[in-house]
């Protein structure tokens, strides 16, 4: 089949093809950039597939140059308006039109970034690819090309057919997962994503194109070639990915080297929406050592996997193997450098986020790699590699209802999926420590402590009491009996004290101690019955007020000749009355004390009790 | 031919059955069906010693009927009726005994998965391969 073909279409189609399928795979054109040039070529999905058969690519398995350059003029027939057909390619015809929204118009296959913009701008129908993201990268190949994958017979044998296609756009009503899809694919995998394996991956995909992406994932997973199509098994779990599962983790179970409880699982899971069988499976899948619960690779793997399955991946009849947990182990699990190095991704984002549908095709490809490396070196880059990035986890969280993908302000939008979604997990965060912190052992008993006589320090005493209790039975009257005699003391003391202030204005009312005990001294023949208030101060119970009460009393007729009462009784009355007063507060505030106290004792006192059962139980012998 | 069957407390109704081949499933499902009330009484006249692998009834429970019954019951009484042909002299006591551990461990499994509700249907695909495996293994 001789071509003419025109000086011009030479030039271009060399042109194209060189960028299609760059140097170090000269042999076939890359069925990647292909597929994308003929999808921005505009085309409807069937001319394209007539167009592969016709040009042979089909039989030959790949694009070579002469496929390529048949299937270019194939395309300009289409858009001209010819039938496809070989016959139409023998005239003359304008160069094939592929949309590049940068160019006014013409055709163009101008800079190859030109080339990938334009087929970027294109609005493909299930494919949304955001131009923001290529720009950047000059030789992206692009994931897979639908129109490969279908316009090719179905696989002879998916062993070749590595990636994984999630969204054919052509012909395949796949959109919702072209949508969902991609985003944590086309995460940056691993670094060495070269166009070569990737390309000649390509070459062999157009044979291989299954049309039917789902069935033959399952398939996929066990190829040999795994080590070439390393960037794109759905099944490994890229970088980023992991930091986001790691987190996700983090959130229901600080502890990463703890494991997630199955219910806690269960719920998580739950709320990505997939029906319950699916999640069940899922599970059978992930929980390898089958013990209900899931530590940080399983959990992984079974993240991943509900991933997968919301893009639209079927899920495997066994776990693929890069999903094991002996495999994420090995790999690197650097939680936290990871988790460092995905803050500083996310935190600079460039403003004009759309709703990322990536709508890759494929999972990374070879562009992949040039954004990587790009990305540490171009601050656009990064921005756009991490609104990427950002988009890809938002996109994951995307399938949590609950999670708002919407992206508002995009600085946020990362930043925000994080809390976002460490709040729906809220519940389950307190449920795992919930349950992390009652099995081990039973909550240590609170220690009871009075608020209100916190200045009486009774915290220490009921310490003290307490581990009397343990120890055997200290009644609390013990500490209160010190204070007696010094109460005693003190009354003594007191009293030398009044008798030079007898003369002083009864103003005790700010000092309380000092006004109960003048007043007190003062009125001995009054009020013989006051209390002190320095009882209050030592916590004693009212028990101990009496004593006290004894004291001041006993003490009193020892004060009352030396007190010249008479002369100041109207001051002392107003002083009576206020101490009167503030001596009934104490003493409610006793009383108060005293009943709480009580009921303490009667607490203690019955644990007491239990213990000394438990004990006797334990004791197979009752030792006397 | 082979059938094997979960039953879980306390209504005994069946959780999976399987059966290769596949014809004649309803009269399998009724022979299990009868077969439960052996294992009952199996049960109730054994006391305490229920953990350990039982046989229900080696032999013919009709005589027209050429097939053999076993049964396993685990603490939790759920019960695993396995009723193969009597034409298939190979199988011998300790393969039977190996095939109800197998089955015994997957539904272990089954049972630790959050997702799975005990009491519901057995749909798990794991559970199915071992089932499968076993089945082959004997046919």
């Amino acid at each position: 089949l001789l071509l003419p073909l025109s000086e011009t279409e030479q030039q271009r189609y060399s042109e194209l093809f060189s960028r299609c399928c760059p140097p170090p795979e000269a042999a076939a054109g890359g069925g990647s950039s292909g597929g994308e040039l003929f999808r921005a070529s505009q085309l409807p999905p069937d001319t394209l597939h007539q167009i592969t058969e016709i040009c042979g690519a089909k039989r030959v398995g790949y694009f070579g140059p002469a496929q390529f350059y048949i299937a270019l003029k194939l395309i300009a027939a289409a858009q001209s308006g010819f039938p496809v057909r070989i016959e139409s390619i023998k005239n003359e015809l304008p160069l094939p039109r592929f949309m590049a929204l940068k160019n006014d118009g013409e055709v163009r296959y101008g800079t190859p970034a030109e080339l990938h913009g334009a087929k970027f701008q294109v609005p493909h129908a299930t494919l949304e690819k955001n131009s923001y993201k290529r720009t950047d990268e000059g030789d992206k190949q692009e994931p897979k090309s639908p129109p490969m994958s279908p316009i090719c017979s179905p696989p002879a044998s998916p062993s070749t057919y590595q990636r994984i296609p999630l969204s054919y756009g052509y012909g395949k009503a796949r959109s919702g997962l072209e949508q969902q899809h991609g985003a944590p694919y086309e995460v940056r995998h691993s670094t060495h994503q070269q166009d070569g394996p990737s390309s000649g991956n390509y070459g062999a995909k157009p044979a291989l194109a299954s049309s039917t992406l789902n069935r033959s994932l399952s398939a996929e997973r066990e190829q040999p070639e795994s080590s070439a199509h390393y960037s794109d098994d759905p099944w490994r779990i890229t970088e980023e990915q992991r930091d986001y599962y790691i987190n996700q983790f983090r959130s229901l179970q600080p502890d990463l080297n703890s494991f997630i409880s199955g219910s806690v699982a269960k719920n998580f899971f739950t709320k990505s929406k997939l029906p319950i069988p699916e999640l069940s499976h899922i599970w059978e899948l992930s929980d390898v050592d089958c013990d209900g619960a899931l530590t940080l690779p399983e959990f992984c793997a079974a993240f991943h996997l509900v991933v997968a399955r919301k893009n639209g991946y079927q899920l495997p009849e066994t776990l693929p193997e890069t999903l094991l947990p002996d495999y994420l182990q090995a790999a690197s699990l650097k939680p936290i450098r990871d988790c460092m190095l995905f803050d500083s991704y996310s935190e600079p984002l460039p403003g004009g986020q759309q709703t990322r549908d990536f709508g890759r095709t494929e999972k990374v490809s070879a562009e992949e790699v040039p954004d990587n490396s790009a990305l540490l070196q171009d601050a656009k880059k990064e921005d756009k590699q991490a609104l990427k990035v950002s988009t890809a986890l938002k996109t994951i969280p995307k399938e949590f209802q609950h999670l708002t993908v919407k992206t508002a302000a995009q600085e946020s939008n990362a930043l925000k999926a994080r809390p976002r979604s460490r709040s729906y997990s809220s519940t389950s965060i307190e449920d795992a420590m919930k349950k992390g912190e009652e099995p081990p052992t039973p909550p240590p008993r609170p220690q009871k402590s009075h608020s209100r006589a916190s200045s009486l320090d009774l915290n220490k005493i009921f310490q003290q009491n307490t581990q009397a209790v343990r120890s055997g039975w200290l009644p609390p009257p013990p500490p209160a009996l010190p204070p007696r005699p010094s109460v005693a003391q003190t009354e003594q003391v007191s009293e030398v004290e009044l008798h030079p202030q007898m003369n002083r204005p009864p103003s005790q009312a700010e000092e309380n101690n000092s006004a109960k005990k003048e007043v007190v001294l003062a009125q001995p023949p009054s009020k013989p019955a006051r209390r002190k208030l320095r009882t209050e101060t030592q916590g004693l119970e009212t028990p101990e007020l009496s004593p006290t009460i004894n004291v001041t009393s006993s003490s009193h007729p020892a004060v009352k000749p030396h007190l010249p009462v008479q002369k100041q009784s109207s001051k002392q009355k107003r002083a009576i009355q206020t101490a009167i007063r503030k001596n009934k507060e104490a003493n409610a505030v006793l009383a108060r004390l005293n009943s709480e106290l009580q009921q303490q004792l009667k607490e203690v006192h019955k644990e007491r009790i239990a213990l000394e059962t438990q004990l006797e139980q334990l004791r197979p012998v009752t030792v006397l | 031919v082979l059938v094997s069957v979960i039953c879980s407390p306390p209504q005994n109704y069946p959780l999976y059955i399987r059966s290769v081949p596949t014809e004649n499933e309803l009269k399998f499902h009724y022979t299990v069906h009868t077969s439960l009330d052996v294992v009952d009484e199996k049960i109730s006249a054994m006391g305490k010693a229920l953990v350990d692998q039982r046989e229900l009834y080696l032999g013919l429970l009709y005589p027209t009927e050429d097939y053999k019954v076993y049964g396993y019951v685990t603490n939790s009484k759920v019960k695993f009726v396995m009723v193969v042909d009597s034409s298939n002299t190979a199988l011998r006591d300790n393969e039977i005994r190996s095939m109800f551990r197998k089955l015994h461990n997957s539904y272990t499994d089954i049972m630790c998965n959050p997702f799975y509700n005990p009491g519901d249907r057995i749909h798990s695909r794991a559970f199915d391969n071992t089932v499968n495996s076993m089945m082959m293994q004997v046919c």
